[in-house]
């Protein structure tokens, strides 16, 4: 499905290589998981893959599905399947949140060629998938994360990710500012959209979120490479012995 | 701002931007020309022209006076050089100040007889001028009734000549005049003796000057005591001649406890020279009456590189006499190549009341210097004003209002929010608000800021699927939302669409 090969990237601007070969492979269906210490260019990944600007690709290949997302604009990745869910989401004051996922769903429909979703269709499933995530009405109708607490903003990422019905799922650092009620609550959420052949990156600096969220697969990324790829065992080793022992093992 | 500059470098992907920029003259809908035969007092301005224009509107001789005076005054002062605009020096001998389709030379009795070419142009522009209902979002359907329904009375205005007016017979029932006001100089002289030129008179200012002695037309309003208007009255405006100048002269009064709310539309064609269009609507607020005044104006604003479009010079105010009257100017300003234009509130009234709400997008060349003035006179009075910004492109976007409070206006508020909003680099915003506080118990507080349309805002609509420019779109209607909720029902949806179609090109 996500096909990174050998990937390299610059910062613009500065000629500093953030990313220095990556080379990652998630199967339909699969859930992979990222961990890794600061500054390991785990975000940055997220970033490149969902065609942010500020980064320039000096190297290597990303397909999605066969189709080369890297000549794309971030747009064309997004209609194309894949779904970044923000570490920090972004606030859109005056933008009611539902005018904004109805926008977001009929511009992805439009550029496949699909006919707009019809307004009733549209209200019943946003209501069905906002109350499993525990999102009310009221938060449905104000303007884009404005106000929201950190709770909120994540819930509302998966809930664009559950109306976007994306291929290819990234989440960076999702379970950053998650207290454990929220952090079950988004993982049950990511949790009902697994299968359908659907793929996962999951980004994070802990292992408790891949306690709700069991990944297939591990990587450790490390100084912008993958350095270690393993079973969900890897996880746990890290929460017990830390980043420092696998780095110097693999260094 | 990086994230445009940088679409520039990227190879392959960006010819479809390349050629949105370059179509962005092609985004202005009501571009056309409608060819009709027409009838041109001669070019040029002198007193012979303005007792033509009077002559053709079949005047009394006191109005032919109140013009001639005007036109002598008007060669005694000289054009203000204050605003933030440029523009080259206008001719004011080398314009027509009369046109009119030969059609229209014997007015029509109804509209049954006006020609269905006229007809046809307001057609196309989206404007009924068949008295039908208005159903929202559902076609006329029999005798639905449903809540949807709604009635929207029409004066339309073709170059210098109005050419009908719709549900004359139902407002007379509800005793509202709404006419031209050629007609209403005709039909009821004593109101507009008593009226015209009350609110802004022929000394006010260089184009309400000019004006006074050239208006061809315009709408006349009177809502009687008491009386709520049974629909929304509008009059939509629409320049077709070449080089014809559009001056035309709006009056509403509202008597004593009354209330109606008022749209007004306009449109141009496309054409590269620059056309000039002077009006001046003057609006009489009684004892308990409120008006609402919601303009959208979508004048012809200029090719991409700056040539053509509508020199807007407009004076609007509002005179709230009576105790305890209202008013709220509502605009959104998204045409014409320069735009000098600040709908004004005399709260002579104690505890009256005015609201200004304004949006002003310019993009590419265009310039726009508006904002409002809230004269406080009376006690206890308030005034809130909620100003949005967007330049785009090289556009210079000016925010200037006065709020004064005079000596009796005491217990008198101001609120004032001023935003602007950014599009890439090249272009400017800027806020001039003059404050005149002359007691010590009234209250002014201004705010104001400006912003870039931030680049994360757009990544994040990006990556949900949207393009840069239906993102720049939803971001800016989001920082116009206050001032989109105050419009009637029917412009809030058309002026949504409106800052999509002003900003096309601005990215990229």
């Amino acid at each position: 499905m996500l096909e990174i090969k050998d990937l390299r990237v610059n910062l613009e601007d500065e000629n500093k290589e953030i990313l220095k070969g990556v080379d990652l492979t998630v199967e339909a269906g699969k859930v992979h998981a990222i961990m890794g210490p600061n500054g390991s260019g785990k975000s940055t990944l997220s970033y490149v893959l969902s065609g942010k600007e500020g980064y320039e690709v000096i190297d290597g290949t990303v397909t999605l599905n066969d189709n080369d997302i890297l000549e794309m604009e971030p747009e064309e990745r997004a209609s194309a399947g894949l779904f970044l869910a923000f570490q920090y989401p972004v606030e859109i004051p005056g933008v009611g949140n539902m005018t904004f996922l109805r926008t977001a769903v009929n511009a992805q429909r439009k550029a496949r060629g699909e006919q707009e979703i019809s307004a009733t269709d549209f209200l019943k499933q946003v209501r069905e998938r906002a109350k499993s995530l525990q999102i009310d009405s009221e938060m449905l109708k104000r303007p884009v994360n404005v106000g929201f607490s950190g709770g909120e903003k994540k819930r509302n990422e998966i809930l664009q990710m559950a109306m976007l019905e994306p291929k290819m799922c990234i989440l960076d650092e999702t379970d950053s500012g998650l207290d454990v009620d929220a952090m079950k609550l988004v993982a049950e959420g990511v949790n009902s959209l697994r299968g359908a052949g659907r793929g996962f990156l999951v980004i994070t600096h802990y292992q408790r979120l891949l306690n709700h969220i069991k990944p297939d697969v591990v990587h450790i990324m490390a100084n912008g490479r993958i350095v270690k790829t393993g079973g969900p065992e890897l996880a746990l080793e890290v929460e017990n012995n830390g980043y420092s022992e696998i780095l110097s093992e693999v260094a | 701002m990086a994230s445009f500059e940088s679409v520039e470098v990227k190879e392959g992907v960006d010819q479809e931007t390349v050629d949105a920029v370059r179509d962005v003259g092609a985004a202005y809908k009501y571009g056309w020309e409608t060819d009709i035969e027409m009838e041109y007092a001669p070019k040029g301005l002198n007193t012979d022209i303005v007792k033509l224009i009077s002559g053709k509107n079949e005047e009394p001789e006191w109005m032919t006076e109140w013009r001639i005076k005007a036109f002598n005054r008007w060669g005694k002062i000289e054009e203000p050089k204050w605003s933030m605009v440029n523009y080259p020096e206008i001719d004011f001998q080398d314009q027509y100040y009369y046109a009119r389709p030969k059609s229209m030379a014997e007015k029509p009795k109804s509209l049954d007889e006006v020609d269905p070419k006229l007809l046809e142009t307001y057609d196309k522009l989206g404007i009924p001028l068949k008295e039908q209902m208005l159903l929202a979002g559902v076609e006329a359907a029999g005798n639905d009734t449903e809540q949807g329904e709604r009635k929207v009375a029409v004066d339309a205005v073709f170059d210098s000549v109005s050419v009908g007016t719709t549900f004359q017979k139902e407002l007379k029932n509800a005793g509202v005049i709404f006419c031209s006001i050629s007609e209403a100089i005709k039909e009821h002289p004593d109101l507009v003796k008593k009226y015209l030129g009350s609110v802004v008179p022929i000394t006010d200012n260089y184009y309400a000057t000019l004006n006074s002695a050239v208006f061809s037309d315009g709408s006349f309003v009177y809502i009687p005591p008491g009386v709520r208007c049974p629909m929304e009255l509008s009059t939509y405006f629409r320049i077709n001649a070449e080089n014809t100048g559009q001056f035309e002269r709006t009056l509403i009064i509202a008597d004593t406890g009354s209330y109606v709310s008022y749209l007004e539309g306009c449109t141009a064609p496309k054409r590269d020279t620059a056309q000039l269009h002077a009006a001046v609507v003057e609006i009489v607020v009684e004892e308990d009456a409120e008006v609402k005044y919601s303009t959208v104006q979508n004048w012809f604003p200029g090719d991409e590189d700056g040539n053509g479009g509508i020199y807007n010079f407009v004076t609007k105010r509002a005179d709230c006499r009576g105790d305890r009257s209202k008013v709220m100017w509502t605009q959104v300003e998204t045409g014409s190549a320069v735009t000098w234009k600040y709908p004004s509130c005399i709260l002579r009234g104690n505890e009256s009341q005015g609201e200004f709400y304004s949006i002003a997008i310019t993009n590419n060349h265009q310039q726009a210097d508006t904002g409002t003035k809230m004269v406080h006179l009376g006690k206890n009075s308030k005034s809130r004003i909620v100003s949005k910004g967007i330049s785009a492109g090289f556009a210079q976007n000016t925010y200037r209002g006065l709020v004064s409070m005079h000596p009796k206006a005491k217990n008198s508020r101001n609120y004032t929010q001023c935003d602007s909003l950014l599009i890439g680099d090249k272009c400017g915003a800027h806020t001039v608000p003059y404050i005149e506080v002359k007691n010590n118990s009234s209250r002014v507080e201004h705010e104001a800021t400006t912003s870039k349309v931030d680049d994360d805002q757009l990544f994040y609509c990006r990556q949900r699927g949207m393009d840069e420019e239906e993102a720049v779109a939803l971001v800016v209607n989001g920082f116009c939302k206050d001032v989109l909720q105050a419009l009637p029902m029917e412009f809030a949806m058309e002026a949504q669409q409106l800052v999509a179609i002003s900003l096309e090109g601005s990215v990229g």
